[in-house]
C-alpha cells in the first residue's frame, strides 16, 4: 500500500543536503579556476610561448640541420629584404590582398544586392554561391588547374568560339590573376552572407523617404546604402585581407609558386624557406613581417568597427 | 510599370543564373571527369560514351584513400569536441562569474586571435619534433582543440542567459558543473552547433599544418593526401577528379543538412 501511494504522488525530498565544506561562494571560484587551468595553459604553451620563441629564432642563424645557432641580430631581417624572391612574395601578396578583396566586395555585394530582389529561391541561390565555400581548397585548386591545363574544358571552348588558346597557369602573366579568381570564387559566398545581413539591418523607411523625394536606383544605392553598409563593408575588407594575407594552398597547389616566382606569396616563401631549405632563421623573421602586417589591419579594424556608426 | 518590373525581375534571375552556373561548373566539371575512362579524359563531352565507376575502385583499391579519409574524420570529431567543450565551458565562466583577473584572462584569450598561425608553425614543428609528436594523430591536432575564437563566440551568446536561472539551480542545490550542462548548455544550443559545424569543416580542410607535421603517407589527412597523390599522378586527371569528388561531396552534403546552422553562425559571427 505504501508503496503505491509513494507512487501517486513522489515526495518532494527534503532530506538535509550534503554540506559541502566550501561556502558558496568558495564553491564558485574552485569552479572557476579549476576549469580555466587547462585553456590558459593551452594558451601560453601553444600560442604565446611560441610567438616569443618566433621572435627570438629570428634573431638567430638556424639551421635545423646543425647545432650551431649563432645569433646574428637583425642580419635574417636585413637579408630578406635584398631577396629578390621575398620582395617578389612581398608584392605578389600585395597584388593576391589588393585585387582579392575589391573582387570579392564587389561580387559579393553584387550578388548580395540581387539577392535581395527577388522573392523565390533565395534559398536555393544562397546555398549555389555558398557551395564553394565549405568545400576543400585542395580539392578545388586541383579541379581549377584541371579545367585550365593547355587541353582542358576553357581552352576547349575558347577554341570552338574563335579565340586562341591561353596558357594560364603556365603563364608568369596570367597565372596569379587566375588564382586570385580562384580565391574570390571560392570565399565569395562568406561575403554574401555578410552583405545579405548588413543589408537587412539598413532600415525601410530610408529607402521609402527617397522614394517620396524621387531619387532613383543608382541615387538610393549611392547616398542610402553604400554608407549605411560602411561597417559591412570595413569588416568584410579586414577579414578578406587577412586571409588574402595568408594565401597558401591555392599557390602551392596551382602553380608552386610558377611561372618565374610570379605567383608566390609571402606564406609559400616561408613554407619553402622553414620546410625545404631549412632556414628556420630566416623563415621566422619572414613570418614576423607577415604579423607585423596583420597587426596593424587588426588594430585598424579595431579603431574603425568600435566606432559607433549614427543614423 | 508593369512590364518594367517583369522585364527587371527577368535581368535579375539571368544574372543569378549565370551565375550559378560559373559556381557550378567546375564542380560539374570535376564529377564529369571523374567516370570517364582513360581513353575519354579529354573529350568535351559531359557524359561519356562509356562512363566507369574504375577511378573510384582504383583510388580505393590501389591508394591510402580510404586511410586519409579516416585520419581526416579522427581529426575533424575529436577536435570538434574538445573544441565544443572548452571553448562552451570558458565562454560560460567569462560571461557568468566574477572573479579576480577576470579581465585580463579574457583580453589575453582574445589576443592570440591576432597571432597568424603561420608565426608559429616553426616553433609547432620544433617542440612536435622534440616530444615526438611528428607524424601523431595529437601532432595534428594539438594546435585547434582549443580556440580563442569560439570562447568569444559562446561568451557572447552566455551573457543572454538569465542569472536568476543559474541561481535557482544553484538554490535548488545543483553543483557547478551540473549547472553548467544542463542548465547553460541547453540555452546557446544553436551558436554551439554552429561552432561545432566551423570547426568540423575548418579541421577537415586544414592544409598547411598537417602538411608540415606529416610525414608518413599511412598519416595524411584527406587535403594533404590528395595534394600528394596529385602530385605523385600528374597525368591521371580522370583519378585526381574522382579523388577531388570524394573530398568535396561530403562536404556538399554537411552544408546542405546544416545549411540553416552555418548561415546564421556567419551572420552572428560577423555581426556581433
Amino acid at each position: 500500500m505504501e508503496s503505491t501511494k509513494a507512487e501517486i504522488s513522489p515526495p518532494i525530498k527534503l532530506k538535509p543536503k550534503k554540506r559541502s565544506r566550501f561556502t558558496l561562494k568558495q564553491q564558485k571560484y574552485i569552479f572557476v579556476y579549476t576549469c580555466l587551468l587547462i585553456p590558459l595553459l593551452f594558451f601560453i604553451v601553444i600560442r604565446f610561448l611560441p610567438t616569443l620563441y618566433t621572435f627570438n629564432i629570428g634573431f638567430h642563424e638556424w639551421d635545423i640541420l646543425s647545432n650551431d645557432k649563432p645569433f646574428v641580430g637583425m642580419d635574417n631581417y636585413v637579408n630578406l629584404f635584398h631577396d629578390e624572391v621575398f620582395r617578389k612574395s612581398l608584392y605578389n601578396t600585395m597584388i593576391y590582398v589588393v585585387l582579392g578583396v575589391i573582387g570579392q566586395l564587389i561580387c559579393g555585394l553584387g550578388i548580395a544586392l540581387l539577392l535581395q530582389r527577388i522573392n523565390k529561391f533565395v534559398g536555393f541561390f544562397r546555398a549555389i554561391y555558398f557551395i564553394p565555400y565549405v568545400t576543400s581548397i585542395v580539392a578545388v585548386s586541383w579541379v581549377f588547374k584541371w579545367i585550365l591545363m593547355n587541353n582542358g574544358i576553357v581552352n576547349d571552348i575558347l577554341l570552338k568560339l574563335g579565340f586562341e588558346a591561353q596558357l594560364f597557369l603556365k603563364s608568369p602573366d596570367q597565372a596569379i590573376y587566375i588564382i586570385i579568381l580562384t580565391m574570390i570564387w571560392q570565399g565569395l559566398g562568406f561575403q554574401m552572407i555578410i552583405f545579405l545581413a548588413g543589408l537587412e539591418n539598413i532600415p525601410k523607411m530610408f529607402y521609402e523617404a527617397a522614394e517620396i523625394d524621387g531619387a532613383n536606383g543608382w541615387k538610393k544605392f549611392i547616398h542610402i546604402t553604400i554608407p549605411l553598409l560602411n561597417p559591412t563593408i570595413v569588416f568584410s575588407a579586414v577579414i578578406g585581407s587577412i586571409s588574402f594575407l595568408q594565401t597558401f594552398t591555392q599557390v602551392q597547389n596551382m602553380t608552386l609558386g610558377g611561372p618565374l616566382n610570379s605567383t608566390k606569396s609571402v606564406v609559400l616563401y616561408i613554407y619553402e624557406l622553414a620546410f625545404q631549405h631549412f632556414e628556420m632563421g630566416a623563415a621566422s623573421a619572414a613570418t614576423v613581417i607577415l604579423f607585423l602586417i596583420i597587426l596593424i589591419i587588426t588594430i585598424f579594424q579595431m579603431k574603425f568597427l568600435t566606432k559607433k556608426f549614427e543614423y | 510599370m508593369k512590364r518594367r518590373n517583369f522585364t527587371k525581375k527577368a535581368i535579375v534571375y539571368t544574372l543569378l543564373i549565370l551565375g550559378s552556373v560559373i559556381m557550378l561548373f567546375p564542380f560539374i566539371w570535376m564529377v564529369s571527369t571523374s567516370f570517364k575512362p582513360p581513353s575519354e579524359v579529354y573529350g568535351l563531352k559531359l557524359i561519356a560514351d562509356n562512363p566507369t565507376f574504375n577511378n573510384y575502385r582504383k583510388i580505393i583499391e590501389g591508394t591510402l584513400f580510404t586511410k586519409w579519409f579516416l585520419n581526416s574524420f579522427i581529426v575533424a570529431v575529436i577536435t570538434t569536441v574538445s573544441v565544443a567543450l572548452f571553448d562552451t565551458l570558458v565562454g560560460y565562466i567569462i560571461a557568468k562569474f566574477n572573479f579576480f583577473g577576470k579581465q585580463v584572462i579574457f583580453l589575453f584569450i582574445l589576443s592570440s586571435l591576432m597571432i597568424p598561425t603561420e608565426m608559429l608553425i616553426i616553433p609547432w614543428y620544433l617542440m612536435s619534433a622534440d616530444l615526438g609528436w611528428v607524424d601523431t594523430y595529437w601532432g595534428v591536432m594539438f594546435p585547434g582543440v582549443i580556440s580563442a575564437f569560439g570562447i568569444f563566440l559562446m561568451k557572447q551568446f552566455m551573457e543572454s542567459i538569465p542569472d536568476d536561472l543559474l541561481d535557482a539551480a544553484r538554490i535548488d542545490g545543483m553543483n557547478e558543473f551540473s549547472i553548467f550542462f544542463k542548465v547553460a548548455i541547453p540555452q546557446v544550443f544553436p551558436a554551439l552547433s554552429a561552432l561545432c559545424i566551423f570547426t568540423f569543416l575548418g579541421n577537415w580542410n586544414a592544409y598547411l599544418w598537417p602538411l608540415i607535421v606529416i610525414e608518413t603517407a599511412e598519416m595524411r589527412t584527406l587535403p594533404v593526401g590528395l595534394a600528394f597523390f596529385s602530385g605523385e599522378n600528374q597525368t591521371y586527371w580522370e583519378l585526381v577528379m574522382a579523388g577531388a569528388t570524394i573530398a568535396v561531396i561530403p562536404l556538399i552534403i554537411v552544408f546542405l543538412i546544416f545549411q540553416r546552422h552555418i548561415i546564421k553562425g556567419i551572420t552572428l559571427t560577423g555581426l556581433k
